[in-house]
């Protein structure tokens, strides 16, 4: 089973992608990747431009139905494999574990993903709703939350106290996000208007406001200054420690790769290269001559680089 | 939104206006050149180009308007002479060079640029809490205004049918504004749920089985009396499930495509009204839909009538003033649902919707039934308005329910400014109250203007076409193009129009 394979042998899985392929017509941007993302930790998928990473972003949040494998999440702890393969044979998109309850992402919509599996992503290309503030941001991404009870709740239609009750515990939490951010002082601005660092960091905290067990960060760092970049590994960390949320990112910024992630990936056109600790990874020969550098004296000046 | 102190170097104002570097921000500030110059050789350019242009079209028109062929009695064509009109073109089009040369089109002549609200928009924001209760008092008072200033009831009926024309395309702007201006789909076919509402009722009222039923049970004339405050929430849901109806093949077009698919929902909606002729009496429409009652009092000179029931002198009036404050209560509740549920996470999933889809979905809403909600509902207003429109007019036929309406709608929502109920309102106002205003152009009628054979209201389309251009090129985003935000947390600031989308469809 590859969502028990040794790397992740000893910690619970939180994703398991299994023989993940995915095919544009005759292009195969994904070929037979197979990885497993560990709860608790920060997980990097890296690789050259044009080697699929966006694409298995897709496929695992929904915007992509896979040509082919497996994409299973797991809600409170791990399932057997006997359970894992009960569900996939069942035909439904999830079902109760002992430990809690397992979700195959490749047969849920998109915005199930993000709702039923709670799985939150960012962009690439930063999409914020920019008409809309910064706190009408983050009470968007409270949707699923707040139409619990229906799209067109009495409660709320009325505004009888029950609702304002609601309200007030997700204008709470979005707070407590613009405080993580520090956005306080521009709560009422528009989205828009911010300066592109703090619409990174906005877009991550809309995305952590849907209450995420798995957080999918798409080049979080690009564009970036390398003051900015350090805040973002700082509230990266702090996500991963205050939070049940375990994190999955794209990234080409090796000092925030090396620094903050526990697990890296590696693709190379579609397929998967290495996979393993950031040390073990940074001294692979595959990686060295397909991403960190070709020949080995200029291997040797990106490894300085990286910080071997 | 602080400018950059740059605006003290005017290169237009200089001597050449070619040369860019010292236009540029930071070139160290030049005294002010001297005007008197540049002032002569303006003004003298601009007579030059005036008169230029006024020959211009006299040449072009010599020939075009100039001669005319006409007929005298049964003989051969003759020719007439008009060079003092082709004179009086020329003489228009030289004096409006001259303005605008020396205003608008002035070389030199300081160009804001639209950064962040505009002036107008701020002080509309100021305004916005007193405009609201102010619009809705004077909407109040307005008939009793029309009363006397008309001098009596039955004089004022012009001007309190105009007030309930007015409203009709109020409350559909409204209700339009739902669709467009907050989920940012583009409907062309919206006159389709006015047409479900109005039908709705006016087949139920003139239903003989339903009539016959009623009558069976809570006595005869109960279905005449009652059948409008029946019929209104029945159409209102009718309209909003063929608001889903429609909502479910155009969900996955955007833009031109939603456009072209909701306006053939409109066309189909019409032809099927035409052509259903056993259900809908086809072209012929459907009459003797019975008059609105005041909450089963009929409005009539009988003794059970309402103006024998409450004492007053029967007067028809009476039916009209209170069909106006029926259409003003529902516009009201248009009004109202509508903020109301900009507040609720239905109507920011809306407005989401219309800022970025994919974001949306990445963050779990569902935008299908999030666009399925904006249609019903904005469709279940339609629906309302329709019945309204049924029992006002107490005839339904397909030629009510042409594109042309579904255009005017639309119009009202673009101008108005998209998502800004104030905006819309003042809209509707200008469009349908302008339009109807323009047929009282008499004046031109004088004798030194266009003779007494000119009929002005034969050039109300022209005009108003001309109007909207002139409002677009002026306020490309609508009247009230700023969007105010749903919650604040300190203060309620403005968004520019030049953040907010438009939507995609």
């Amino acid at each position: 089973m590859a969502s028990l394979d040794p790397v992740a042998g000893a910690k619970t899985p939180i994703l398991a992608v299994d023989h993940l392929s995915m095919r544009f017509g005759g292009l195969i941007a994904v070929n037979d990747v197979s990885f497993v993302a560990a709860r608790g930790e920060v997980t990097a998928v890296i690789g050259p431009n044009g080697a699929g990473k966006t694409t298995v972003f897709n496929c695992i949040t929904g915007f992509y139905k896979p040509s082919a494998g497996r994409l299973a999440l797991f809600h409170g702890g791990a399932a057997t494999p006997q359970e894992l393969d009960a569900v996939t044979a069942s035909g439904l998109s999830w079902g109760r574990t002992g430990a809690g309850s397992l979700y195959l992402l490749e047969r849920l919509p998109d915005h199930k993903v993000a709702s039923w599996a709670r799985v939150a992503r960012t962009f690439q290309n930063i999409r914020l709703f920019s008409g809309m503030t910064v706190l009408e941001n983050l009470l968007v991404a409270q949707h699923m939350s707040l139409t619990s009870a229906g799209l067109l709740n009495p409660a709320a239609l009325l505004n009888l106290p029950s609702w304002k009750r609601q309200q007030k515990g997700a204008m709470d939490k979005a707070l407590y996000w613009l405080h993580q951010i520090g956005l306080m002082e521009r709560a009422d601005d528009p989205a828009g208007d911010l300066p592109y660092g703090d619409q990174r960091r906005l877009e991550i905290a809309r995305a952590m406001c849907t209450n995420p067990v798995l957080l999918c960060l798409d080049e979080p760092a690009a564009g970036l200054n390398p003051r900015e970049s350090a805040a973002l590994n700082e509230l990266l960390l702090s996500i991963r420690r205050d939070h049940d949320t375990s994190i999955l990112l794209i990234e080409h910024d090796m000092s925030v790769v090396m620094e903050i992630s526990d697990h890296v990936v590696v693709l190379e056109y579609g397929c998967k290269i290495a996979d393993g600790t950031p040390q073990e990874v940074r001294t692979d020969p595959k990686v060295i001559a397909s991403y960190l550098g070709v020949e080995e004296d200029e291997a040797a000046v990106v490894e300085a680089q990286v910080g071997a | 939104m602080v400018q950059p102190p740059v605006a003290d170097l005017k290169p237009e104002a200089l001597p050449n206006s070619d040369l860019p570097a010292t236009g540029l921000p930071g070139a160290p500030s030049l005294p002010p050149p001297v005007q008197h110059q540049g002032a002569s050789s303006v003004i003298r350019g601009a007579f030059t180009d005036a008169i230029v242009s006024g020959l211009l079209t006299g040449l072009l028109l010599l020939p075009l308007v100039g001669f005319r062929a006409t007929e005298s009695g049964s003989g051969p064509l003759g020719l007439t002479y008009r060079f003092g009109l082709v004179a009086v073109f020329a003489g228009i089009v030289a004096v409006l060079r001259l303005v605008l040369n020396l205003t608008v089109w002035r070389r030199g002549r300081e160009v804001k640029v639209g950064e962040g609200p505009s002036a107008f928009a701020t002080l509309a924001l100021k305004a916005a809490p007193a405009l609201r209760p102010a619009f809705f008092s004077f909407a109040i008072a307005y008939p009793f205004l029309a009363i006397l200033l008309s001098g009596g009831l039955s004089p004022s009926r012009y001007w309190v049918d105009l007030g309930i024309y007015v409203l009709t395309y109020v409350m559909l702007g409204w209700g339009l504004n739902i669709v467009v201006g907050l989920a940012g789909l583009l409907d062309l076919g919206y006159v389709a749920f006015y047409a479900v509402g109005a039908y709705t009722f006016a087949l139920l009222s003139t239903s003989v089985p339903v009539n016959d039923f009623f009558a069976g049970h809570l006595g005869e004339g109960f279905w005449t009396a009652w059948s409008f405050w029946l019929c209104l929430p029945v159409s209102g849901l009718l309209a909003a499930f063929w608001g889903v109806i429609l909502g479910f093949p155009v969900l996955r077009l955007r833009g031109d495509y939603l456009a072209i698919v909701t306006l053939a929902f409109g066309e189909i909606i019409r032809l099927v009204l035409i052509n259903w002729v056993s259900l809908t009496n086809g072209g012929a429409g459907i009459s003797s839909i019975p008059p609105i009652s005041f909450f089963g009092v009929p409005f009539n000179a009988t003794d059970e009538g309402f103006a024998a029931k409450y004492g007053l002198d029967f007067d028809s009036m009476h039916r009209i003033i209170f069909l106006y404050f029926v259409i003003l209560a529902l516009a009201a509740l248009t009004a109202l649902v509508t903020i109301r549920l900009r507040q609720m996470p239905v109507g920011r999933a809306w407005e989401a919707l219309r800022e970025d889809e994919i974001a949306c979905r990445s963050l779990g809403i569902n935008t299908t039934l999030t666009k399925l909600t904006a249609f019903a509902t904005g469709a279940m207003f339609g629906g309302f308005a329709g019945a309204f429109f049924a029992v006002r007019v107490r005839f339904v036929s397909p030629e009510s329910f042409t594109f042309m309406e579904s255009a005017v709608i639309l119009a009202i929502v673009v101008l108005g400014g998209m998502g800004s109920q104030m905006g819309v309102a003042g809209a509707a106002i200008l469009l349908i109250g302008g339009m109807e205003m323009l047929r009282n152009l008499s004046f031109l009628k004088a004798d030194f203007l266009f003779g007494p054979d000119f009929d002005p209201s034969l050039y109300r389309m022209l005009i108003f076409g001309f109007a909207m251009v002139a409002v677009m090129v002026w306020r490309p985003r609508g009247i009230v193009s700023s969007r105010l935000p749903t919650i604040f947390l300190k203060e309620r600031k403005a968004v520019s129009a030049t953040l907010v989308k438009e939507g995609h469809g």
